[in-house]
């Protein structure tokens, strides 16, 4: 399956996935859409082309590793998962709900969940560590974190992105969800980046920028990266918070916000399409 | 008595584990010639990273490696690790994962350097993770041992609290620590001195004291903080009838507190605890900074004499 997909199959797996990620979110009441709807065509692109995992295999030691770090965007990631056949489809209902393993930030323990995420900023260091246990056991693999454009606002990040480069991972991709927004308002607004490209190219690594909503650039970025062996690459995908839901779309307030009500539901679903 | 470096025992134990097991690996956060993991990294280059002053990084990465199916040992000074509390929640304790952590210079045997550097509530913080295990060793005997245990029988969280002075050799060569179990150091039945770390051998001095006062005192090396020997808190409650406790520790949620628990809900008797009250530390040579906090030998005698005589 994975390989042979052609881009309107991957396109038409991302409708489902965000699909699922609204209806996780309004049956749960709560959680997050916004990041999740904008990094889910980054998801599907990695899960159903790029990623050597397999869930029949989901502890395989040579599979590619893939780190969510920006955990809130779960249902996203769980879609992803149930797409792919690591969860059941159905499971996605329990999301946010006793007794359901789909814990509100990504939990570790969910078959093909590499390590629990949510809270923002370690995601990177984790990848780092998986990255030079793959070079120590001479494990020719990749390892994928995603990152918020509001989690790099913590220091943590830039500590790792210093590493990154020291340790000379190139088996190591990092791709940040750049889509503007933040719980509490615009990322510019709350903490300017200035120049995001030149500050990451500073700190050693291969940068590379892409329509994240655009799934041939993200598999020719990712293949790009895919090349490098001593430098990690931080892939900026220019993304649109709530991508698929017009309500939604570049606004804040669905940072963390379901659907408010039938007719609000109703008419994201409508939006996205059938898949 | 014969005093050795506990740091130095764990440096020179975790070379001899790497020689065995080559899925040993070190982390430090560039304080490895204090810490002795330097001795590890200079043999085994490969496996050893230095992260530099980012402990943050120090963390995440450790859980990394552990979760690529590493055994990782982390080291810095305790109050450098306690900045990354909530790595170690989240990264290494949520994820259950093989990483330990190893801190040296903790307590107030920092000494000259002062009350920034002397870590006094890591016990409490990291005893409150869950699957975290909490060890303080006594001697470099116990270091040793400890760091054996850890590597061939835990997969899980670790906290080895260790310091920067050189402490008394109380253990025969031949001790084995065994995870939530403590050791009777001397036996006594008119009351109890439970300790960790420094305040064992202090202890034992004050039992002498205690003698010639005609007041037999039992001392037990409490190393396993978490999970402790409950059976052996309730053995003295009930036997003794009087504990004091003794820590280079705030007496918040370290030694102090998790005997009274125990004895509040088992078994309640009168409980003393010595220790920081409250308070950070100070520059000094650390063994004056002990006399300078109440937390001498004569302290601990005349605490202990006073529990015993039901005074307070």
């Amino acid at each position: 399956m994975v390989n042979s997909l052609t881009d309107e199959e991957l396109y038409k797996l991302a409708r489902k996935a965000r699909r699922h990620i609204i209806e996780m979110v309004y049956s749960a009441k709560s959680g997050h859409p916004g990041g999740s709807l904008s990094i889910i065509d980054v998801l599907i692109t990695l899960y159903f082309r790029e990623l050597n995992v397999s869930p029949s295999k989901p502890d395989d030691p040579r599979r590619d590793r893939l780190i969510l770090s920006k955990g809130h965007a779960s249902p996203g990631l769980y879609s992803a998962l149930a797409l792919r056949g690591f969860i059941p489809e159905e499971s996605l209902a329990g999301f946010r709900k006793l007794p359901s393993k789909l814990e509100g930030h990504v939990h570790y323990g969910i078959p093909g969940v590499e390590a629990s995420t949510g809270s923002l900023g370690q995601g990177l260091g984790i990848g780092v560590g998986l990255a030079l246990a793959s070079r120590l056991d001479s494990i020719n693999n990749h390892v994928y974190v995603i990152l918020g454009d509001g989690e790099i606002e913590e220091g943590s990040v830039w500590e790792s992105l210093m590493a990154g480069y020291k340790f000379k991972l190139g088996n190591l991709i990092a791709i940040l969800d750049r889509n503007g927004v933040q719980l509490d308002g615009y990322t510019e607004d709350i903490m300017p980046m200035i120049d995001l490209r030149r500050k990451v190219e500073s700190f050693g690594w291969n940068v590379i920028e892409v329509d994240g909503h655009n799934i041939a650039e993200i598999t020719a970025a990712i293949e790009k990266a895919k090349l490098q062996r001593d430098v990690p690459t931080f892939i900026i995908a220019k993304t649109v918070k709530g991508k698929g839901v017009s309500y939604m779309e570049n606004n804040p307030k669905y940072h963390g916000a379901p659907p408010e009500n039938e007719e609000l539901y109703q008419r994201a679903l409508s939006e996205i399409g059938d898949a | 008595m014969v005093v050795e470096s506990l740091r130095e025992a764990y440096g020179e134990e975790l070379t001899k584990i790497g020689e065995r097991d080559r899925d040993v690996v070190v982390l430090d956060a560039d304080l490895s010639s204090s810490t002795k993991t330097a001795l590890f990294g200079k043999k085994f280059p490969d496996r050893f990273f230095n992260m530099g002053v980012s402990e943050q990084s120090l963390v995440s990465t450790s859980a990394g490696l552990a979760l690529g199916g590493k055994t990782a040992f982390v080291s810095t000074f305790a109050v450098f690790l306690a900045r990354t509390y909530e790595q170690i929640r989240q990264a290494v304790c949520y994820n259950n994962i093989n990483v330990k952590f190893v801190v040296t210079h903790a307590g107030i045997t920092v000494g000259e350097d002062g009350a920034t550097h002397q870590m006094v509530e890591d016990v409490g913080i990291m005893s409150g993770l869950p699957n975290m295990k909490v060890i303080v060793p006594v001697d470099s005997v116990e270091t040793r041992s400890v760091i054996r245990f850890l590597h061939e029988d835990l997969k899980t969280p670790s906290y080895t609290r260790l310091t920067r002075e050189k402490f008394p050799v109380l253990n025969d060569p031949g001790y084995e620590f065994k995870l939530g179990k403590s050791v009777i150091m001397r036996d006594g039945s008119d009351m109890t001195i439970i300790a960790n770390g420094a305040m064992v051998a202090f202890a034992l001095k004050a039992a002498d004291e205690l003698k010639g006062k005609g007041i037999d005192a039992r001392v037990i090396n409490m190393s396993s903080l978490k999970p402790i020997d409950r059976d052996a808190i309730i053995k003295a409650a009930r036997e003794t009838g009087r504990i004091v406790t003794a820590e280079e520790h705030s007496i918040y949620n370290g030694l102090g507190s998790r005997v009274s628990e125990v004895t509040g809900e088992e078994y309640p008797v009168p409980v003393r605890r010595m220790g920081m009250r409250d308070t950070f530390g100070k520059s000094g040579s650390s063994w004056e900074l002990f006399d300078y906090f109440h937390l001498g030998v004569h302290d601990i005698a005349k605490i202990s004499e006073d529990t015993f005589r039901g005074e307070r």
